[in-house]
């Protein structure tokens, strides 16, 4: 029996919730005595994956899947999933993982645990630590099926190295007419942007901001740092920033290394949709506002004078 | 079209989370209960087909007795009739069975859900609901458009949206942009008195076994005090993100 990955490779390149998963099933299969096979869809470079510990990569090259397609997808896992006899399949949690995985977990018979926060923490029953509630709460669930799925969360596990010489071996996917049902137009991508999923530090702004104007400081300073931008559900239904940044309930899961919250008071709404982060930076003139009983650091202080400090600190910080 | 809106019954955002029972239900104690906000943006789409285009609108929900009032406000938005699944809502495939069985019943067009409700956050439901139907399926979606039996969708991808196209019988997870945030509709009175009359039935479960179930519940590790670094001592919030967070 065997433990199958998905590594998905967006435009042939892996991204970290790849080796995340890769390392998170590698730990799994060594809990049940099982075999790791790892399947990845047209990635350029396979044998990247055997740093974390793949040994054996099955690699589907296909015109067909150039773009994502949620059920072709779904089938190339579900056939990969009965060629190695595989009885738990690891996904990730991103857009496109949380679209596939309730498919394949039809087409295998098979209980889905959804943002798995931490490996199994028993093997029988196969208990798993997911986070529910807006991470407010975590639950604890049991798969009694005999086929499993596991989501695990972005982040929430780590990357692991694990060097292995592994080897790849190629697998033709059977697809037909009616994999496709659902076909992809076009796609739209901001170029040379982070993404807010891929990124390890997010720098969000609020209201605070008093207006678009003042996204010149944000923006350099999430430069400096490396960061994606994101903001609040207000600055978003002002029309000040495009809606693909609101962050919080209701807008994108954020589940950075840091969050940087700016000028937001720290609504319940917007807490919910940050709470994943692993560490919250506060900068926010109210020392009432919400925000600082869920940060870890906090500065009472200006936005208009605090960032344009921490801007020119980082950057002799980043210098020596 | 026939159109149907997949409303689940959660907490309130506001509502404190805590466990009973040795920590192994959820403690309802003092909790108001609402639509599910993703599967609100869904309902107020299907209501723009309704009027714009012509289409019948039915909720559902897979609960006990108790959820009656959140399909009563479903009704009191405009949905024209509401089915309520008599069984307590356990894991996602089997709500998702659950619900296979009322689209099957009641040869849907458009089977319209969120992309993930706030109190489980499995988003599960309508993934399998589509496979176990076999119904086309797009999730995260922030915008739709049906003629006749075609079907243009936009969905959110990593850093941008993709457009795609596809035919009916489909199911729909929606999320914000489906309708914008401005346009969810609050019941007015005339609405709430229509919503008592409009039918509600309540149908019996099919047999399911949970794939999946809850053992116990953990709360997460109480946050220490936030750290205060003076505006005047940046440095200092440098050194704590890079030696003792280590995250810059």
């Amino acid at each position: 029996m065997a433990v199958l990955v998905f590594a998905d490779a967006s435009e042939g390149k892996f991204k970290k919730t790849a080796f995340e998963v890769v390392s998170y099933g590698k730990k799994v299969a060594e809990q049940l005595g099982d075999a790791l096979v790892v399947l990845t869809i047209n990635a350029a470079n396979p044998s990247e994956l055997y740093t974390y510990g793949a040994e054996k990569v099955v690699s589907v090259s296909n015109d067909k899947l150039a773009t994502f397609n949620g059920k072709a997808y779904s089938a190339v896992i579900q056939q990969v999933a009965a060629s190695e006899n595989a009885t738990v399949v690891v996904l990730d949690s991103s857009i496109n993982g949380l679209y596939i995985a309730p498919m394949v977990a039809v087409a295998l018979e098979a209980g889905y645990a959804s943002n798995a926060v931490a490996l199994p923490s028993s093997t029988s029953p196969f208990t798993v630590q997911r986070k529910a509630f807006s991470s407010k709460g975590f639950n604890n669930t049991v798969i009694a099926t005999e086929n499993k799925v596991i989501g695990v969360s972005k982040n929430s596990y780590g990357v692991h190295e694990a060097v292995v010489s592994g080897t790849t071996v190629s697998f033709d996917a059977v697809l037909s007419e009616a994999h496709f049902g659902v076909s992809s137009v076009t796609v739209s991508k901001a170029s040379g942007e982070i993404s807010i999923a891929d990124a390890d530090i997010v720098v969000s702004a609020g209201r605070g901001l008093k207006g678009p104007e003042n996204w010149g400081m944000i923006e350099e300073l999430a430069t400096v740092l490396g960061a994606a931008t994101a903001c609040s559900k207000p600055v978003s239904d002002l029309g000040w920033r495009p809606h693909n940044e609101h962050v919080g309930q209701t807008g994108k899961p954020v589940a950075s290394n840091l969050y940087i919250a700016i000028g937001i008071s720290g609504a319940i709404q917007h807490l919910a949709g940050i709470n994943a982060s692993k560490v919250k930076v506060v900068i926010n003139t109210d020392p009432e506002a919400p925000f600082f009983k869920a940060a870890d650091y906090g500065v009472v202080g200006d936005a208009f004078e605090v960032v344009p400090a921490l801007i020119e600190k980082l950057k002799a910080f980043k210098q020596a | 079209m026939k159109i149907l809106v997949c409303i689940s019954h959660v907490p309130d955002t506001t509502s404190k989370i805590n466990f009973t029972e040795n920590d192994t239900k959820f403690d309802t104690n003092g909790v108001q209960f609402v639509i599910n906000p993703y599967d609100e943006f869904s309902l107020t789409r299907a209501m723009w087909f309704k009027e714009k285009q012509g289409a019948t609108v039915t909720v559902v929900n897979v609960g006990n007795a108790t959820t009656e009032p959140t399909l009563r406000k479903a009704l009191a938005i405009g949905a024209d009739n509401a089915i309520r699944v008599n069984t307590e809502a356990t894991d996602g495939l089997s709500v998702a069975k659950q619900l296979a069985a009322v689209v099957k019943d009641g040869d849907y067009d458009l089977v319209l859900a969120g992309r993930e409700s706030i109190d489980y956050n499995g988003g599960m439901v309508p993934g399998m609901l589509a496979a176990l139907v076999d119904y086309h399926f797009v999730n995260g979606c922030i915008g739709m458009d049906v003629d006749g039996t075609a079907v243009s969708l936009t969905r959110e991808i990593d850093g941008g949206s993709e457009t795609l196209a596809t035919s009916l019988p489909l199911v729909v997870a929606g999320q914000k942009g489906i309708v914008a945030e401005k346009d969810l509709r609050i019941p007015n009175m005339r609405g709430i008195m229509m919503a008592r009359k409009k039918p509600l039935s309540v149908v019996e479960p099919v047999e399911v076994v949970a794939a999946t179930s809850t053992s116990s519940f953990d709360k997460p590790a109480a946050k220490g005090a936030v750290k205060l670094v003076s505006p005047d001592n940046l440095d200092e919030l440098i050194s704590l993100l890079h030696n003792e967070a280590k995250v810059i």
